[in-house]
């Protein structure tokens, strides 16, 4: 995003002062020749992004299920219907928003805290820094469907091993997948294991960002190890955090996958996603002028998020 | 951990056993992580490979106490309802066709972008870019109808070419496309190379790095994808392995020998990679650090 662009400002320069008039004049100075390069890309950016989300639109104003072969205009009645407590749609529709709220409350934090203690660790020199980066990182290149299964099996109440080594320490039997706020707890800590070196990794390549100079000249001012952090390393980090952010918040918004296979939305549906409950509504029950309104209320909630979280960085910057 | 308040001078009085105490922390700390993400991979690995009674038995034996091919040969066998075999295929040939389908068509732009001049280019760009910051599921329902618009829904076509769509690899691409020199091209536009030779000659292959790592970051994305596959493939024979994971899961519930034979499956494709391309993985992630 912002953070990385800046970096190379070069090649201009020189070219710009290449007295010949050749510059930027291919031979061929056929003008579709852009075009041809651009065509094959535009055309699924075009086919698989642009229309869908148009077309998503245009279905959320209608009661369009895909069985049926009437697809009625509704206007905005299926937003509407989201804010009418006897519509048989909101309650479970809110609920759904309420469980993706709390899990990206719970889970956002520790995943912007954690891997930054993590990447302040492994920032430092030391034998075997790399291998552990290596180990850290490593969960992360595993499909949620990977790790659904495997922590569903280890946090099994009764055959589990998390059960058991608890049990060693005489901690007695905690339903993990069916009981709150187990389930929580659960579906929190196996995201956080599982994407922690991601955002741990972009943290370290903020970290060597920085100036080393900065830390040596505070040092020389006498400056301890929690005053440097506090004013060179998250000032430095600024830009890097406002993007671990962002992007932590957006994917935790788009749990899915860890819910659908280990909790599978119990007890109950307190677990049961906003987006498992737009898929399933619009791509199993097929109702899906609800489910695409539901999709662009979700994703309005969003990016109001998403502009709070900027303005309240740039009201620091100031 | 140490609190270093102290001024100079005390520092260098108790330097060696403090340090000490650091490296004990450090490397304490290091290997406790270590432990906590590696083990439960361990523990995938070892189920797969022991008889399903020893699944649930405790003590738990990290090394089974016999080895049995129950899982394997299960996931292996052709003819069944859980054809874990054909989805690894499956997945393979989809994750393949996908990555090829964006190093074509995002380097391509990418080069464009970085490199012509063409009316509408700043607001293209500007559009493409925008996208990447919208998420995904926006875009679910219209997909969903655009696919079986086109008769692709529970073929493979279906999990390749919508993923082909995403900015991703323009983005990255063009940052890398802007950053290298000029004058490797003029040299090659003065002996009268189009832009066509440019591009195949002289850009590509200059560019073997970032088209690795864009090649490695959309495979692993195709093999992993989940939400996507699960509600677009429906038969057996047509899913990719994280949907049939879900799958295997439902149909073996307590075989968790066999679950975890699967899960080995679909990780060690992701987990060799990995450690063939770390560096690539790693730079692409920590460059840019966008991902979907």
């Amino acid at each position: 995003m912002t953070t990385q662009t800046g970096a190379r400002p070069d090649a201009r320069p020189s070219a710009a002062k290449a007295p010949s008039g050749g510059r930027r004049k291919p031979t061929d100075a056929s003008p579709l020749t852009p075009y041809i390069f651009m065509a094959p890309y535009l055309l699924l950016f075009l086919l698989f992004i642009v229309i869908p989300a148009v077309y998503g639109f245009w279905i959320s104003l209608h009661n369009w299920d895909y069985l049926l072969p009437g697809k009625p205009f509704v206007g905005l009645e299926n937003y509407l219907d989201l804010f009418r407590a006897e519509s048989t749609i909101s309650g479970p529709f809110w609920e759904s928003m309420e469980a993706t709220g709390k899990f990206t409350l719970y889970s956002v934090p520790l995943l912007v805290v954690i891997p930054l203690l993590v990447a302040l660790m492994l920032n430092e020199k030391f034998p075997g820094r790399s291998f552990f980066r290596a180990v850290y990182f490593a969960p992360y290149v595993l499909g949620v469907a990977v790790i659904g299964v495997l922590w569903r099996y280890l946090l099994d109440p009764n055959v589990g091993l998390v059960n058991y080594y608890l049990g060693l320490l005489g901690i007695g039997n905690i339903p993990w997948i069916t009981a709150l706020p187990w389930a929580w707890i659960s579906l929190v800590g196996v995201t956080v294991w599982w994407t922690l070196g991601f955002n741990a990794v972009i943290y370290l390549a903020g970290l060597q960002d920085i100036d080393p100079e900065l830390y040596n000249a505070a040092k020389v001012d006498g400056a301890n190890r929690w005053q440097r952090f506090l004013y060179i390393t998250l000032p430095g980090l600024r830009p890097v955090l406002l993007f671990v952010i962002t992007v932590t918040i957006l994917a935790s918004a788009n749990m899915f996958g860890q819910a659908y296979i280990i909790t599978q939305g119990a007890p109950g549906n307190e677990t049961r996603t906003a987006i498992m409950y737009i898929a399933e509504e619009g791509l199993r029950q097929f109702n899906m002028g609800a489910a695409a309104a539901m999709s662009y209320v979700l994703a309005l909630a969003l990016l109001l998020i998403s502009i709070a979280n900027f303005a309240v960085f740039r009201y620091k910057e100031d | 951990m140490a609190r270093s308040a102290a001024p100079t001078r005390a520092k260098t009085q108790g330097r060696y056993p403090r340090r000490l105490a650091g490296l004990v922390v450090r490397y304490g700390t290091l290997f406790l992580l270590t432990a906590i993400f590696v083990a439960p991979l361990l523990w995938m690995l070892s189920t797969s490979l022991k008889p399903n009674f020893q699944t649930t038995q405790f003590p738990p034996h990290w090394i089974p106490r016999e080895f049995s091919g129950e899982g394997f040969s299960t996931v292996t066998a052709t003819s069944s309802d859980t054809p874990v075999l054909r989805w690894f295929v499956n997945s393979l040939i989809a994750a393949t066709a996908n990555t090829v389908l964006i190093l074509i068509t995002a380097s391509m732009a990418a080069y464009a972008l970085a490199r012509m001049r063409f009316r509408g280019k700043n607001v293209l760009f500007a559009v493409i870019i925008s996208t990447l910051f919208i998420p995904q599921f926006v875009f679910l329902i219209g997909n969903y109808l655009v696919v079986d618009t086109f008769g692709w829904l529970d073929t493979l076509l279906a999990v390749i070419v919508p993923g082909a769509a995403g900015a991703f690899g323009v983005f990255f691409l063009r940052q890398f496309f802007t950053s290298l020199p000029i004058e490797l091209e003029e040299a090659a536009l003065i002996d009268g190379a189009n832009r066509y030779q440019i591009f195949l000659r002289i850009i590509l292959p200059v560019s073997k790095a970032p088209l690795a790592t864009l090649a490695v970051l959309s495979f692993l994305t195709n093999w992993n994808d989940f939400l996507w596959p699960v509600y677009v493939l429906f038969s057996a024979q047509n899913y990719t392995l994280p949907p049939g994971l879900a799958v295997l899961q439902g149909a073996y519930t307590t075989n968790y020998t066999i679950i975890m034979a699967g899960a080995m499956v679909a990780s060690v494709p992701v987990l060799l990679i990995y450690l063939f391309a770390q560096k690539y993985i790693i730079q692409g992630v920590s460059r840019s650090g966008l991902k979907g």
